[in-house]
């Protein structure tokens, strides 16, 4: 199957200022893409350049077989894209924004009409869809711009940032949405909570300093990835000696981090059956009493800070 | 000129539901009915203002040319600058705030998008206008002998065309730029520099200034000395405002 977003050797220079340098990546059609990066690494740009509000310095991306960067994918329809920072015409009622969006992509009548009310009801803005746009809330401006982005169902959504700005409930009920869009579409999501993308993405891509780091399953990537974390609580009594340990396992090899917080240590180790040994032995040495030391299942955020912290030169080079 | 309907429709309902549609009508009428009513009493006030005995202020009684004059000049003056605030922020402002990437990435060319816009703001001067007119005209007519019918409304029609040249100018500069004052400030600019121009013997005509002597004469019922030099000129510059923004905004990065 043709993927739904190609990008091969994409570039984008502003100035001096290299945005993007070399972006590879390819996202298939149907999944839920996770696309991350710390900030500045280039997502926003690679996205505008996707949706033709920024045009390429070198390099091509397709979105759905078609040359991005004219305005064509657009035109035909194939993308909807909802901004980090969505903005709205705020004399606008929120239903009649999404009428003039539907009337934009073909949709009329009745079509249009049931579809809308579907859209303000997945986004749970039913209640508000009659309200001025600009008395809405930034939760509620971030709700209305996943709906816009979504109603007229095309092929490829971009959602940069898109649960950002909404409360707990608001992003666990919006995030099942998204999820729930890959029965007629291919997302690709933007985000910083890594913990998101991790629930709801099928694959992902990591991107540092404009270059592609890692792109994989999330399964795979952890496998691949991610270190085994241990995470040591001391008896109260003991918590004094836990920087003294801190420093004896920096010197360790088989230790690649060491974090440090008020009555907790996370130990990163990076040959695990020479942790399994000496990690306790070191802890007994020290006559340091434990609450509790468990091996803990490494998650997206401990790869994604590995691979773009000191960890990606290395995985890149 | 893929969505250019139903930007349009988003365009006038905006000019309607932010009451800019209503506030120029308001004013064009008002300026409208001033006219007639400034050209009918202004010699009375004069006469009235030679108080000091022996002073003697000879006006001759006004006319129904009075009140065309005044009528341009009013709607002139009122008009330009109608024009200039609407288009300084057309695009500059939806620019800035992020909406015009909104809808750019619908199914819709840019072309559609400024086109859209363009029209809304020569509409809003056109109901203005049309207003003005109407209520120019009765007032007119109510005070003075009736003007013809045909020649005021050409007058009104020349007088929107010399709207429309300093509204794309702005717009141009609302395109070219991110500032809704920087806007404004090209479109007066353009405003002096046609003025300046316009004062200049032989080129003068090939102006946007020359369409307000061209009107007087016609709404008065005789023929204007010069009429196709300012009609071609105001046109040429209004498309090559329009394609220029076109130009520049075909391709810009939002």
């Amino acid at each position: 199957m043709e993927p739904a977003i190609e990008v091969r050797d994409l570039t984008k220079r502003y100035g001096p200022v290299t945005a993007l340098d070399g972006l590879d990546l390819t996202v298939p059609a149907g999944s839920v893409f996770g696309f991350l990066g710390p900030n500045g690494a280039g997502k926003t740009t690679a996205i505008k350049i996707l949706t033709s509000l920024a045009t390429a310095t070198a390099g091509t991306a397709t979105v759905a077989g078609i040359p991005a960067g004219d305005g064509e994918a657009n035109r035909r329809g194939l993308l909807g894209y909802l901004d980090q920072a969505p903005r709205f015409n705020g004399w606008m009622r929120g239903r009649e924004l999404l009428g003039y969006v539907g009337r934009l992509s073909g949709l009329r009548g009745r079509e249009l009409r049931s579809r809308t009310d579907e859209m303000l009801a997945l986004v749970g803005l039913a209640d508000a869809g009659n309200r001025r746009i600009g008395g809405y809330s930034g939760g509620m401006r971030q709700r209305l711009g996943i709906a816009q982005a979504v109603l007229a169902r095309p092929p490829v959504i971009l959602l940069d940032e898109p649960v950002s700005a909404l409360d707990p409930e608001g992003r666990r009920d919006m995030l099942h949405a998204i999820r729930g869009l890959a029965a007629h579409s291919t997302v690709l999501l933007s985000s910083h909570v890594l913990n998101d993308v991790e629930r709801i993405c099928d694959r992902v891509a990591i991107i540092d300093a404009g270059r592609l780091v890692a792109e994989s399953g999330v399964e795979e990537l952890l496998e691949r990835f991610a270190q085994p974390i241990y995470r040591l609580e001391p008896e109260p009594s003991a918590v004094d000696a836990l920087p003294g340990l801190a420093d004896a396992l920096r010197g360790e090899a088989w230790v690649s981090s060491v974090e440090l917080s008020p009555g907790t240590l996370r130990v990163g180790v990076s040959d695990d059956p020479e942790a399994g040994q000496r990690l306790l032995a070191m802890v007994v040495e020290r006559r340091i009493g434990v609450l509790s030391l468990e091996r803990m299942r490494p998650t997206l955020e401990d790869v994604f800070l590995r691979l773009t912290g000191r960890g990606a030169r290395e995985v890149a080079e | 000129m893929i969505g250019l309907g139903t930007l349009l429709a988003k365009e006038l309902s905006e000019q309607w539901r932010t009451r800019r549609l209503l506030v120029v009508t308001i004013v064009f009428v008002v300026f409208g009915v001033a006219s007639p009513l400034l050209a009918r009493y202004t010699p009375e006030l004069i006469a009235m203002l030679a108080t000091e005995e022996g002073l003697v202020i000879e006006v001759p009684p006004p006319t129904t040319n009075d009140a065309i004059v005044q009528f341009v000049r009013n709607l002139g003056q009122t008009g330009v600058l109608a024009a200039i605030l609407l288009a300084m922020g057309a695009v500059a402002t939806e620019k800035e705030r992020g909406t015009a990437a909104m809808w750019l990435t619908k199914p819709v060319t840019r072309g559609a998008f400024l086109g859209a816009k363009a029209i809304a703001i020569v509409g809003v001067l056109a109901v203005g206008m049309a207003g003005a007119g109407l209520a120019g005209h009765a007032y007119t007519t109510f005070l003075f002998e009736a003007p013809g019918v045909g020649g005021w409304a050409m007058m009104c029609i020349l007088l929107l065309l010399q709207m429309s040249a300093y509204a794309a100018l702005t717009f141009l500069g609302s395109t070219l730029t991110r500032s809704p004052l920087a806007a404004a400030a090209l479109g007066i600019g353009a405003l002096t520099t046609v003025a300046i121009v316009g004062a200049l013997p032989g080129i003068g005509a090939w102006t946007p200034s020359g369409l307000a002597d061209a009107s007087i004469a016609i709404a008065g019922g005789s023929a204007p000395d010069r009429l196709t030099e300012p009609v071609v000129a105001t046109v040429v510059l209004i498309g090559a405002a329009l394609g220029g923004s076109w130009l520049s905004f075909r391709r810009q990065e939002l």
